[in-house]
């Protein structure tokens, strides 16, 4: 997998909780260097590796770390890049949730080796909606989870979600279903589609 | 609905409520029969935020580029179903393009061939005249504008969102990806960078002795090689160190470290930034003095190494003692400088230094090459 994923976990331990936390993390995890390149390719045992580590050291549960990191991809002034290419999705959360069908293959536009997971979004009604994620290796629901919670206060909506794993056709399988309870709950956060470059 | 037989045969009007008009093209005007603007997309409206366009005459407001030569509307009518390249006579100057419908009849639609001939053809209304429809009443003209690539321009200057774009228009898609390939290209520039300084770091170790930090014999070989190739004068000096095997064997490697350090430092006090000072073998040195074939200067500088090297090294309680024999040889002594004959001559002059009970400098004289050669 592209460095750009192993690197938004070091980013995060690096923001979030210092250069000294993830030295010692790229030691327990038992990595042959100390920062990744976005653009280079590397193993996909070394996330699981980085994300054991994190936990340990952190006192929480994996899924927990996970979920923290999916909230730092859309909050954190570093990672602004990832939020703007989110907001693209739609102008309201509601079409951003549906847009998540796509995100794949938007991916793949921008960069055609990523290889993320493939989102499909059941609509239950016009307020609630359950976006499934189909992967070989667990964990993605909880950054997803992250993601979509972050992404409700940016839209400024009002919304509950919850993470659940099942297997479905024979495949492993989570989803996180999202109720809007109100879809102009705060402002939110601006997003205009070019970005502001310096001084305005 | 028509069969994909039936092209020839006219389609049928469908009339559009404004505000439907206005969500499937946010860019397009609705002119009437005397060119006036009937209506326009909520988007186009939006370009011009303190002007109302309804009402006022198409050509008073937007300069017409292509076709060329409209100077009234029946001008374009005249067209018939045309593109247009137009922009704002006023204010910004924002360059649009798009497609111009006469509404005077329903021409019949007819494929427009400008495309792939394979693919399935995209039917445009004809631009064929036909005698009946000129008799027909104008009924005005539908034109649908689009940013083509002034999009990034206008989004950011009228501060346009996403739902200003209808949703079957890919515009927001382009933004999208426009956007996320120079994240990825900012990226691979930085790693470039990341990479260039690396490479340029490895040459740079490459190139260095690690002990001591000054040139190798690879610098060395790099240098000779140019200064071969060029006419450049020089003086090249070999310099090998006294005793020094005493100093390993009776205080150990650290003191041998210690004190290549110090002749380093000598060695450079005692030459100038452009001279090359190389470690070529354990005690082994190298001097290029580029540009200086002057032998009372360097002569003047061997004894002053030589002298300042004689000078006891205190290593902790140790006092360390070592000494240096010179060999010099000049580019001038022959008449075609090669550095493999230079080294060797001046091997032959440290050699006599050497012979001559050591601390001692011996300029390689040509005569004896001669004689060697001979």
């Amino acid at each position: 997998m592209y460095g750009l994923v192993h690197r938004a976990l070091q980013c995060f331990a690096q923001d979030i909780y210092g250069e000294e936390l993830w030295l010692k993390v790229v030691d327990d995890a038992g990595l042959q260097l100390r920062e990744y390149e976005a653009m280079l390719m590397y193993p996909d045992d070394q996330l699981e590796s980085v994300l054991a580590a994190l936990s340990t050291h952190l006192g929480r549960t994996v899924a927990q770390v996970s979920e923290d990191v999916g909230a730092y991809l859309v909050t954190h002034d570093r990672m602004e890049p990832v939020r703007r290419l989110l907001r693209f999705g739609g102008t309201t959360f509601e079409e951003f949730v549906l847009s998540l069908d796509d995100l794949h293959d938007r991916v793949k536009l921008a960069l055609p080796d990523l290889d993320l997971p493939q989102l499909e979004v059941d609509v239950h009604s016009h307020t609630s909606f359950s976006v499934v994620l189909y992967t070989r290796q667990p964990g993605f629901g909880a950054v997803l989870l992250g993601i979509l919670r972050a992404m409700g206060d940016d839209y400024g909506a009002l919304v509950v979600l919850n993470l659940a794993r099942a297997t479905r056709d024979g495949k492993a399988a989570e989803w996180v279903t999202v109720e809007l309870f109100e879809a102009d709950f705060s402002s939110g956060r601006d997003f205009g589609l070019i970005a502001e470059t310096g001084a305005s | 609905m028509n069969s994909a037989g039936a092209i020839d045969a006219p389609a049928s009007y469908v009339p559009f409520d404004q505000d439907v008009l206005g969500a499937l093209m946010p860019m397009h005007l609705h002119i009437s029969p005397t060119g006036h603007i009937a209506s326009v997309g909520p988007t186009l409206a939006k370009l011009r935020p303190n002007d109302d366009l309804v009402g006022q005459r198409l050509l008073e407001v937007f300069e017409i580029k292509r076709p060329l030569h409209v100077n009234h509307f029946s001008d374009l009518l005249e067209h018939e179903s045309c593109l247009i390249r137009t922009r704002f006579r006023k204010g910004d100057r924002l360059g649009m393009k798009g497609l111009f419908v006469p509404l005077s009849a329903q021409p019949p639609l007819q494929p427009d061939r400008r495309g792939a001939s394979d693919s399935d053809l995209v039917l445009r209304p004809t631009s064929e005249r036909s005698a009946a429809r000129s008799l027909q009443p104008s009924r005005g003209a539908l034109i649908n504008l689009s940013l083509g690539v002034n999009v990034v321009d206008a989004v950011q200057r009228y501060r346009l969102s996403g739902a200003d774009f209808a949703p079957a228009d890919p515009t927001v898609d382009m933004l999208y990806l426009i956007e996320a390939k120079s994240v990825a290209l900012e990226e691979s520039k930085r790693l470039n960078a990341r990479l260039e300084g690396a490479r340029v770091a490895a040459e740079v170790q490459a190139f260095t002795d690690t002990l001591t930090g000054l040139q190798n014999r690879r610098s060395m070989d790099a240098l000779l090689h140019e200064l071969e190739k060029s006419d450049q004068p020089f003086g090249l000096m070999h310099l090998d160190l006294d005793y020094f095997k005493q100093v390993n064997d009776t205080f150990g490697h650290g003191a041998g470290d210690y004190v290549l350090k110090h002749v380093s430092g000598v060695l450079q006090d005692e030459t100038r930034a452009g001279d090359l000072v190389a470690r070529v073998g354990g005690d082994e040195f190298v001097l290029v003095f580029r540009g200086c074939v002057d032998l009372a200067v360097l002569e003047g500088i061997a004894w002053r190494i030589i002298s300042r090297l004689e000078q006891p090294v205190p290593y902790g309680d140790d006092v360390c003692r070592i000494s240096a024999s010179i060999g010099t040889t000049l580019s001038s002594f022959y008449a075609k400088p090669m550095a493999d004959r230079m080294l060797q001559d001046a091997d032959r002059a440290l050699y006599s230094s050497k012979g001559k009970g050591r601390a001692c400098h011996t300029v390689f004289d040509p005569a004896d090459a001669q004689i060697v050669e001979e």
